[in-house]
């Protein structure tokens, strides 16, 4: 049984990380319909920006809001430079854009930064948290971030008016542009805070992963998988989803004999398959319906 | 965020394109087919591997135009399928010593079957959903290859070595040149094969899903069955690339099919041109040298050339060589006018 709880509280930590880059796929999929495969690399980039800012000597949560403004600023850059002119091209073009931006972001931070792992600072320290053996104080920051981001995104897109006139411009286009929202950089502003989450996601999963160029490939899986589980179209679900994909791999590690460490990335394909496969809206999106 | 659900005409995961666009005239094949035979006559045996790999990823690329270009339909999971092929080729030579030939259709037949099955489920999938789905399939392959269960075929992390054969009835060339010839009979008859397929009923069909699937099925297509036909041919022409991969490189492991391989694949389609059969092999040229020329530009940021690259196609030629290829025909029509 201790082992259980054990798993589980592990399962939960790691999920928030899940969560958070489910809620950076959600944000970009809510304002544009597409999936961004770079994101994983945009949140690794930052991770990196966050990391030399500390090797000046900036500390920790200085460097982390100075992240979160450069990754918000860049979000905006790449998409007013490169995918506003796609937003007409074909689902194929846009894709094709994405993973070539993976390539130029991967390839700049190994030149820049090298490929070499390098050790990350956490605010939260390594104790066990309350003195119990179950979770580090850093897991229990991980999560304690997490809700907190995800309240801040329910309150502003609930009470404040741009989050507002964002909802609009993501569910009907049109009938937005006629009550005088500018769509066009409601899209942006998506991407500026898709990128934003991101970052925060590599920065709370670099002290477990380590700092690397590819640190991001598996979590960004794990994040789409998050997110079909939660829903594409719903943040709340997409932070649901990525507990519970935590949990059900830590779990299927522990408990399914030969899955262990070499299966967790199949189990990610597994999951992403069923729940496509028995409810492809998700556990909270809604159900779209086409028409001709 | 309310409960209705929402009503939305569908972005087409590419544009339309006609039948006839879709292959080259009869001059013009003659003319590539010419050059492919005459080609590995005159370079070194490195170059003429580098031919056969050429001509491999092209029916790779060629199998992915025909699910894209052909029924509309998305996969990033292509090296899956390659790597099924490759390592049922592998196993049938090294395991069970059958010849090397008689392995190709067997792993075109395998990867039919698995295709086929992996259509079901994603048949109920469309656009980003089956891009999501295939590119899963994609990164976990190398990991289920590497499988203790199946060590004892597959060799698990250390992969098989597969023996290089020698050409047939005592002729004087070399095994690299033997193999080009082979590969390239395979790839002829696989390409008369596909542009016959899709000028078939069967193509029709496969046309009209992707440009309407509602209207298709109005219609009284099966869409069901098309569908799931599409992918299946699709990884089973990709199934036979991957085995004629194994027996080229002479060697399979779990790490050489990895999601990197099913990118460049897709990217090899979108460079060729969407739905253009012959661009397969102007998508393969692009994704077998331009990594080299990147790497030739500047060591360290070959991916980011690499990107930028894919960026400057994206945005100056988006249908990517059949636009280049009808510019010139073009203009070659004016030159003869005048």
């Amino acid at each position: 049984m201790e082992l259980f709880t054990n798993q589980v509280l592990a399962g939960i930590a790691t999920g928030a990380i899940y969560a958070c880059m489910a809620l950076a796929v959600v944000m970009i999929y809510q304002a544009i319909d597409h999936l961004n495969f770079a994101q994983g690399e945009m949140a690794m980039f930052s991770t990196f920006v966050s990391w030399q800012l500390m090797q000046w000597g900036v500390p920790y949560w200085g460097a982390f809001l100075l992240t979160l403004v450069f990754s918000f600023v860049g979000g905006i850059v790449i998409e007013r430079l490169l995918f506003k002119p796609l937003a007409k091209a074909p689902i194929l073009t846009n894709v094709a854009g994405f993973i070539a931006l993976f390539a130029i972001i991967n390839s700049v931070a190994g030149l820049i930064w090298d490929f070499t792992i390098k050790q990350y600072p956490t605010p939260f320290g390594s104790s066990p948290f309350l003195g119990s053996q179950l979770i580090s104080t850093h897991q229990a920051g991980m999560i304690g971030v997490t809700v907190l981001l995800l309240i801040a995104l329910y309150s502003f897109f609930r009470f404040t008016r741009i989050g507002l006139a964002m909802r609009a411009a993501a569910s009907m286009p049109e009938s937005a542009r006629l009550v005088g929202i500018n769509t066009s950089w409601m899209i942006a502003l998506g991407w500026g805070m898709a990128a934003a989450i991101g970052s925060i996601a590599g920065m709370l999963i670099a002290p477990v992963v380590f700092l690397e160029p590819n640190m991001m490939g598996g979590v960004l899986l794990y994040g789409f998988a998050a997110a079909v589980l939660g829903g594409l179209t719903s943040p709340f679900g997409a932070v649901i989803g990525g507990f519970l994909v935590g949990i059900i791999e830590n779990l299927a590690g522990t408990y399914i004999p030969g899955v262990g460490n070499e299966l967790k990335l199949p189990i990610a394909l597994a999951l992403i398959i069923t729940v496509l496969v028995v409810k492809p809206a998700g556990l909270f999106g809604r159900p779209i319906v086409k028409r001709v | 965020m309310s409960a209705v659900p929402e009503a939305v005409t569908e972005a087409p995961v590419t544009e339309a394109v006609p039948k006839r666009a879709m292959t080259l005239g009869v001059g013009t094949s003659l003319f590539v087919l010419a050059l492919l035979i005459v080609a590995p006559l005159f370079v070194k045996n490195f170059i003429v591997f580098q031919l056969t790999m050429l001509l491999i990823y092209g029916l790779a690329v060629l199998a992915l135009n025909i699910l894209t270009g052909g029924s509309g339909q998305f996969s990033l999971g292509q090296s899956a399928f390659y790597a099924v092929g490759a390592y049922t080729s592998a196993i049938l030579m090294e395991h069970v010593g059958v010849n090397y030939a008689l392995t190709l259709p067997v792993a075109g037949f395998v990867c039919f079957a698995f295709g086929f099955l992996f259509g079901q489920p994603a048949l109920r999938l469309s656009g980003v959903y089956l891009a999501l789905a295939t590119f899963a399939l994609a990164t976990a392959m190398p990991q289920l290859l590497k499988l203790g269960y199946f060590e004892h075929w597959t060799g698990g992390v250390q992969g098989l070595v597969v023996t290089k054969p020698d050409a047939p009835f005592g002729l004087p060339i070399s095994q690299d040149m033997w193999l080009y010839y082979f590969t390239l009979i395979i790839t002829i008859a696989i390409y008369i094969f596909s542009v016959n397929l899709l000028k078939s009923r069967s193509g029709r069909a496969f046309m009209a899903i992707r440009d309407n699937e509602i209207a298709a099925s109005a219609m009284g297509i099966d869409v069901a069955l098309y569908k799931t036909l599409a992918f299946g041919v699709s990884a089973g022409i990709t199934g036979v690339a991957g085995g004629l991969g194994a027996i080229a490189v002479q060697f399979v492991a779990p790490d050489g099919y990895t999601i990197t391989l099913a990118i460049s694949l897709f990217l090899g389609m979108v460079v060729g041109g969407v739905g253009w059969l012959p661009g397969s092999i102007v998508g393969s040229a692009f994704i077998i040298f331009v990594p080299n020329i990147a790497e030739g530009i500047s060591k360290g940021l070959s991916g980011a050339v690499f990107g930028v690259l894919l960026f400057l196609v994206i945005f100056l030629v988006p249908h990517g060589a059949r636009q280049v290829a009808m510019v010139a025909e073009h203009l070659l029509g004016k030159l003869k006018k005048s």
